[in-house]
């Protein structure tokens, strides 16, 4: 209940910045755009969503830090976050409140390009089970993506520079699995990188494959950057 | 026991006191804001927090809320200590930040709906609330405004309406008429002096007049430490022996001198001529109790020097904080 008032406020919140709106309308129109005029979909001859997938990952390095940018960053900057964290919340409470917004946010903008998959079952038979564990794939990645950013939000009183760090580091964790190719790299490590990676993680979901293992690793980046988060506001008391 | 016919502040007195703080520090790095301080809030009191710029007024208060950890010491809150049980605290106070932060996007009412919310406020209860701190505030003409539309004195009234939803125990005020034009102040500290007959309230301020006016104890903080803990007459030194008086007699400066010292008054500063005219001499002395105020007075009249004002002054500030910085230099 708490953090579902909270939550309820951050996502409103966003609205009486441009960021809600550019974000809700960015997010479907660069996926549709990228999806319909260079995806291979008309070439194929065959109604699949894979490559309007592929791109979310991308999509997510520029659109999740544009949502979590201002979260702690501008409550910092003007202060309200003395007011936050003088009502009786838990840290976690506000955290999670925070994330949760974020994450509402996301979904609508999903809910947006759904547009996509609805014109493509218009124009040919689409299976629509791979769309669906196509669209819990983009949830789970983006809660991740979205808990980098806040992390990274709650380490700067600038959002700006907050979205700089979250882009930068979504997109090293993007790419991490590249690196795993490379010659010179040393198996284990390679092997560590390339579980690391994002896209990794992802393509094989959308191809079909919903483990639980993929599932976890998600999860388990999303609990991890919250927790950080918590830590950066409880030491910034003892400053 | 107490007396039979106790009046309010004894009764209060008698109960345990709502704040209490024991031994507290705070470094920020290097820096030491607070170098143990210990003081008590008794409940339906209302106490002053002075103290010069930088003197460890606004850090004591950001841990007495929970928002600062202190480095040393106990602060506890109705009984409750705040490193144990900050939840429990939080409920307990409502606050007036310093520079009064609040969510400039959102309206008046969303935010208070908002904090009501915060403080486990619900159903029915949650319009209530909000109903009477808009009513106590004056906030209905701005009740459906974004609160950065809002001019600087209502969104110092939706700072002290959002402190007061929960209807807390302890009501803290950090200056909470800074950057109010006049009328405004006025208006604010009527409003302050009204909650202070039911609540414990603690307010800082830089201005006399207003601690004067709204608090029955001050404490005076120095450089991270207390420097005085009382009523403000004893720590301004208003006892009678230094009485402070501002005189203006129609004669020369040089006249004026030698009346003082016929007076046995001590010179503190002359002072610019009140009215226009080349022949007053107007200075401000210091002198014992109400004997050397009328000596003043019959030395004059005797020399032949019509009086023009007589006027004993309360010490200020200025003076308070310039004897702290003296005292420290020596
Ligand atoms: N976040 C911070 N980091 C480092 N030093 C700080 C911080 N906040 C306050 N200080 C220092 O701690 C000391 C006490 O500051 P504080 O704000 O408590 O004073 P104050 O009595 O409220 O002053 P004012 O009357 O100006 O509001 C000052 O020397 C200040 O420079
Ligand atoms: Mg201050």
């Amino acid at each position: 209940m708490r953090v579902w008032l909270l939550a309820k406020r951050e996502f409103f919140a966003t609205f009486d910045a441009p960021t809600g709106y550019v974000v809700l309308a960015l997010f479907p129109a660069l996926a549709a755009t990228l999806f319909f005029l260079t995806g291979p979909f008309f070439a194929l001859n065959e109604a699949s969503l894979r490559p309007f997938f592929a791109t979310m990952p991308w999509l997510l390095v520029l659109l999740a830090p544009a949502i979590t940018m201002s979260l702690w960053a501008e409550e910092k900057r003007s202060g309200t976050e003395e007011l936050l964290l003088t009502y009786p919340f838990h840290l976690r409470q506000l955290v999670l409140g925070k994330f949760f917004g974020a994450w509402a946010i996301l979904a609508l903008a999903l809910v947006f390009s759904l547009a996509v998959p609805f014109t493509v079952d218009a124009l040919g038979d689409l299976d629509w089970g791979p769309v669906g564990g196509g669209y819990l794939s983009v949830l789970l990645l983006g809660g991740a993506s979205l808990a980098v950013g806040l992390f990274l939000s709650s380490c700067t009183d600038n959002q700006i520079v907050a979205w700089l760090l979250g882009a930068t580091v979504l997109l090293a964790f993007n790419l991490v699995g590249l690196a795993a190719t490379a010659a010179s790299m040393p198996p284990t490590l390679g092997q560590l990188f390339l579980a690391l990676d994002f896209g990794n993680h992802f393509q094989a979901m959308t191809r079909g494959v919903i483990d639980i293992g993929n599932i976890m690793f998600y999860l388990g980046v999303t609990a991890f950057f919250l927790v950080a988060n918590g830590v950066v506001l409880e030491r910034r008391r003892w400053s | 026991m107490l007396p039979k016919h106790a009046g309010v502040a004894e009764v209060a007195a008698a109960q345990p006191p709502v704040v209490r703080v024991a031994g507290l520090k705070k470094s920020y790095g290097k820096v030491e804001a607070l170098r143990g301080i210990d003081f008590e809030v008794n409940q339906g009191s209302v106490l002053g927090f002075l103290g010069p710029n930088g003197a460890g007024k606004t850090t004591a208060i950001k841990i007495l809320t929970g928002y600062l950890a202190a480095s040393a010491g106990r602060v506890e809150v109705c009984g409750v200590d705040v490193a144990e049980e900050p939840l429990e605290v939080k409920r307990h106070i409502g606050y007036l930040a310093e520079n009064n932060p609040l969510y400039l996007d959102m309206r008046v009412a969303d935010f208070l709906h908002f904090a009501a919310r915060a403080f486990f406020l619900t159903g029915r209860q949650v319009q209530q609330v909000v109903d009477r701190a808009v009513c106590c505030t004056g906030l209905e003409e701005v009740y459906r405004r974004p609160i950065g539309h809002c001019s600087k004195g209502f969104r110092q009234r939706v700072g002290l309406a959002q402190a007061l939803l929960h209807d807390p125990q302890l009501l803290i005020l950090d200056e909470p008429t800074n950057g109010l034009d006049p009328l405004q102040v006025v208006e604010m500290r009527a409003l302050i002096r009204e909650l202070g007959r039911q609540k414990t309230i603690i307010i800082t301020s830089h201005v006399l007049p207003e601690i004067e006016a709204l608090a029955d104890r001050v404490v005076l903080l120095h450089e991270g430490r207390k420097v005085a803990d009382g009523p403000l007459g004893g720590i301004l030194g208003q006892d009678l022996a230094h009485c402070l008086v501002r005189v203006c007699l129609r004669c020369k400066p040089e006249q004026l001198r030698t009346v003082a010292e016929e007076a046995n008054a001590v010179w503190l500063e002359e002072r610019p001529q009140p009215f226009a005219g080349d022949d007053l001499a107007a200075a401000t002395l210091e002198v014992a109790g109400a004997d050397g105020l009328s000596r003043i007075a019959t030395v004059a009249a005797q020399a032949g020097y019509p009086l023009l004002e007589l006027a004993p002054q309360t010490r200020s500030l200025e003076y308070l904080f310039q004897n702290l910085k003296q005292g420290e230099e020596k």
